[in-house]
Parts: C-alpha cells; sequence; structure tokens
C-alpha cells in the first residue's frame, strides 16, 4: 500500500520527462536507428537552420510583439478591473477568461470569416497577432489583477494622492511596482504560451507567415525523423528559458505571500 | 478591441453555420456524430485518468519536504506549455515504428508493436499535456488542505483507503472537479496533437480543420466550431457551478 503512491509519483515523472531527453537525443544522433553507437553530430541543426530559419524569427518576433500588445492592453485594464467594485466589472472579469473557454480553432475560423478577406491583412503576421493577442491577454490579465488585488492599491494610491502625487506620477511610482511580480511572470507565461501555440495559428498562418510550431508540424510530417528531433531541441532552447524563470518568479511570489 | 476581434468573429462564425439543415446534418451524419462521439470519450477518459494519477501524486507530494522537491514539481508542471504538436512528435518516438516501445517489445518477444497512430498513442499524448496542468492544480489544493486532520485520522486508526475516502476525497472534490473539467476541455479542442499523429481517428478538431482546409465546406466547418464550443462549455459550466471556477485553467 505505502509504495503505490511514490511509485505514481516516479511513472508519472518519467512520463513526462522521459519523452523530452528522447526527441533532445534524437536530434543530435547522426542515424537514431543505429541508436548512439551511430555517434552524435550537428548536422541536423545546421538542416533545420536552412529550413526553418524564418519561422523561428518570426516566433520570436510574434512573442515579442504579443508581450507589448498584452503588456499594453492588460496592464491598464487589469488596473481599471482590480480598483472597481461595481458588478459590471465583475462580469467584465469573467468574460474576458472566455477567450481560453472557446476552442483555438474555433475563434480562428471566425477570424479568419470576418477579416481574412480585408486587404492583404490575411498574409501578414499580424493577423496572427491578433489570434495570439487573443489567446494570451487573460493570462496576463488574471496575473496582474492577482497582484494588484493582493497590492491593496486603493490604500497606496490614496496615500499618494494625498501628498500630491499626480494620476501619471501614481500609477508609474506606485501601481506598477506594486503589481510588479505579476506583471512580469504573466509576460513570462504569454512569451511562452505565444512561442507554442499551434491550435488557431495552424489555420491563421499563410504559407508566408510560418510560426515555429507550424513548422515543427511541417518537419514531423515531411522529412526525416532526426531533422524532427533537432528542430524540437531547438523550440525547446527556446521555451525552457522563460520556463525556468516563470518557475522562479513564482516561488518568490509564493515566498512573500 | 475585444469586440472587434473576438466576439464579432464569433458572431459571425454562428451566423455562418446558422443554417439549421448544417446543424441537422452535422448531428445526424455518421461521419460527424461518431467524430463527435469519438472526441468526447477521448477526452473524458483523458480526464478522469489525469485527474486520478495527478490527485495521487498531489497528495503525496504535499507536506512532504525533501531534497529536490522543487526540481521535481517543476519537472512536473513544466510541460504544460509544450505544444501538442512537439507533444505528439515525443509519443512518435515512444511508440512509432522507430520508438522505444518498439524496440523494447521486438527484444522480448521479436515483434515491433507501434500503438503511435492508434486510439492508445492519442490518449498517451492528451494525457501528457493534461497531466501538469492537473498536478499543478491539485497539489495547490493539496497544500491549502490543514495536516492535521489526516494526522487525527491516522491516530483514530483509520485505514489509507479510509483516510483517501473520508478525509482526501471531500477536501479535494471542488479541485478535482474544477481540474477534470479544464482537462476535458482542452481536449475536446486539442488540435496540435490529433494533427499528427490520428491518421485514421476522426476527432472533431481535425474534422473541422479537413471541412475548412481540404473540402473547404465554411458553413459545415462552422456548425461543427459552435458545436464544440457549445460542448467544452457545458463541461466547463458544470464545474464553475462546484465553485472550482475557471482559476483552474492556468
Amino acid at each position: 500500500m505505502r509504495f503505490i503512491p511514490p511509485l505514481v509519483t516516479a511513472l508519472v515523472t518519467a512520463f513526462l520527462i522521459g519523452p523530452i531527453l528522447l526527441s533532445a537525443l534524437a536530434g543530435v544522433t547522426a542515424n537514431w536507428f543505429l541508436g548512439l553507437s551511430g555517434g552524435f553530430t550537428l548536422q541536423w541543426i545546421g538542416r533545420v537552420w536552412e529550413h526553418y530559419a524564418h519561422t523561428i524569427g518570426l516566433s520570436v518576433w510574434l512573442a515579442f510583439a504579443t508581450l507589448i500588445c498584452t503588456l499594453v492592453l492588460g496592464v491598464p485594464a487589469a488596473w481599471s478591473l482590480a480598483r472597481s467594485e461595481s458588478r459590471a466589472a465583475r462580469l467584465l472579469e469573467e468574460a474576458l477568461v472566455l477567450p481560453v473557454a472557446v476552442p483555438g480553432i474555433a475563434t480562428a475560423l471566425g477570424l479568419i470569416m470576418l477579416w481574412g478577406a480585408v486587404g492583404d491583412f490575411r498574409t501578414h503576421w499580424s493577423f496572427v497577432l491578433v489570434g495570439h493577442v487573443l489567446f494570451t491577454l487573460p493570462f496576463m490579465l488574471r496575473s496582474t489583477i492577482a497582484a494588484m488585488k493582493q497590492a491593496d492599491l486603493p490604500v497606496l494610491e490614496e496615500a499618494a494622492a494625498a501628498c500630491g502625487a499626480r494620476f501619471w506620477r501614481r500609477f508609474r511610482t506606485v501601481v506598477l511596482p506594486a503589481a510588479r511580480g505579476g506583471i512580469l511572470a504573466g509576460s513570462l507565461m504569454v512569451v511562452a504560451l505565444s512561442l507554442g501555440e499551434f491550435n488557431m495559428s495552424l489555420l491563421l498562418t499563410s504559407p508566408f507567415t510560418m510560426t515555429l510550431p507550424v513548422g515543427l508540424a511541417d518537419s514531423y510530417a515531411s522529412l526525416r525523423l532526426e531533422i524532427g528531433s533537432a528542430f524540437t531541441l531547438v523550440f525547446l532552447v527556446l521555451l525552457v528559458p522563460p520556463l525556468i524563470a516563470l518557475q522562479m518568479v513564482a516561488d518568490r511570489l509564493g515566498g512573500v505571500r | 478591441m475585444l469586440l472587434a476581434f473576438f466576439l464579432l468573429p464569433l458572431a459571425r462564425l454562428v451566423g455562418q453555420g446558422a443554417d439549421p439543415a448544417l446543424y441537422w446534418r452535422a448531428l445526424t451524419e455518421w461521419q460527424y456524430v461518431s467524430a463527435l462521439l469519438v472526441t468526447v470519450a477521448l477526452s473524458l477518459v483523458t480526464a478522469v485518468c489525469a485527474v486520478g494519477l495527478a490527485a495521487v501524486v498531489a497528495g503525496w507530494l504535499a507536506h512532504r519536504h525533501f531534497p529536490g522537491r522543487r526540481l521535481l514539481v517543476a519537472m512536473l508542471t513544466m510541460p504544460v506549455a509544450l505544444p501538442g504538436v512537439v507533444i505528439a512528435f515525443m509519443m512518435i518516438l515512444l511508440m512509432g515504428r522507430q520508438g522505444l516501445l518498439a524496440d523494447i517489445t521486438d527484444w522480448l518477444t521479436g515483434e515491433r508493436v507501434v500503438l503511435a497512430y492508434t486510439i492508445v498513442g492519442l490518449f498517451a499524448g492528451y494525457l501528457y499535456f493534461s497531466l501538469p496542468r492537473c498536478i499543478a492544480t491539485l497539489l495547490a489544493a493539496a497544500e491549502a488542505m490543514d495536516p492535521a486532520l489526516d494526522e487525527a485520522a491516522r491516530m483514530l486508526g483509520a485505514s489509507p483507503w479510509k483516510r483517501v475516502r473520508d478525509v482526501w476525497l471531500p477536501g479535494l472534490a471542488p479541485a478535482l472537479v474544477a481540474s477534470g473539467a479544464i482537462c476535458f476541455a482542452t481536449a475536446m479542442g486539442a488540435l496540435g496533437t490529433a494533427f499528427t499523429l490520428a491518421a485514421d481517428i476522426r476527432v472533431l478538431p481535425m474534422v473541422i480543420y479537413t471541412e475548412f482546409t481540404l473540402a473547404t465546406n465554411l458553413g459545415m466547418a462552422a456548425a461543427l466550431s459552435v458545436i464544440l464550443g457549445v460542448a467544452t462549455w457545458i463541461a466547463l459550466a458544470v464545474a464553475r457551478s462546484f465553485g472550482g471556477g475557471m482559476s483552474a485553467a492556468a
């Protein structure tokens, strides 16, 4: 009896981590069919760079642009939602999580039907950006609102106002520092999610605007196993740093509470 | 902004598929009904298994301190950000024609077992992306529980089964339902995993994708999306009524 829970934990960990190591390994073996005895090589990574460098560039750029958009839209929105006590604000807060609940493919289809024929929008990278912002904004909002609510902002702001600080100064010197942790955690989440977004991207991207995960699917379907693995490895190298940073921020925030 | 880029497209989606005949076809023709049933069944089984496994892991990890615990928790929760395509590819490495499973069974019995493209492989992929979010939610809930309850039950001589039934299950119930519903919703809409793995199995997001790209049947794709959305929504609404709410979505 007693050994069952640790055993399950060990098995689940192996199930989650094993495949990651396996694919990372496969990306640098000369020939996966021969296994490790075939030796190691970086040639597959070179091939990935040849074929898919543009998708990597676009995805990094999109993640950055998505981050800017969610910061510009999300932080002020979170601020007004966190301060407001009205029912409308609560309702709006609920409505903002909608994009998470609606399957990405449905949202993407709706976007294409409504905006697909408007000028060159469909083949421009900003079309994918819209989808990414929709998908990630709720995560930024939730994390920022939580941090702002915890900081007891109305009291702090009132104090600052009583001392004669104007709105812009209050926002910069009181609100932003108070919500720093939440904004940082939200930002890292947004970057990680945008880098890996596939459900919407598959429909939103065009041959001119292929993102990294769509490129991954393409390489899995059409190129040899080692190239797919090498591409996965490149993707993991991009994705893991924000995830580790996210974990560290979460740990630090948890310690403060 | 939300209006222009989210609500209006959704309205358009509903409008595009608004022809009752389309819905009638989507809900009666076998090729669509079977896809819906397969998707619901697969998502349901995934959610139940993921929640069950995650509950055991979370119950064991909560209130237990040992070196490397933080690393273990990080390893268990980080895969949440891996996209479905990557997970599918990992399942191919694990269970595909040149996969680990094939090598092992080849060595044991002389036959290469290939499961990646069957329902088992698809299920393993779905389980993979469901587990991390369940573990994260349930671990938080289990940590919030008072360890004194379990302690007291143990002192009074309750057997492990009794403690699970009378202490842990009631304490974790809201989190269990909430994370189960989130798993179900995510599994319903998962396109990436199916895109790479489901060669013969038709799950709903894949059907929508093929209707849209190959058959360019916009109306049907829209009608199916609406059905998918509604089914997902019902699951989340159930979770909500249990008080867990959307906070579990992260």
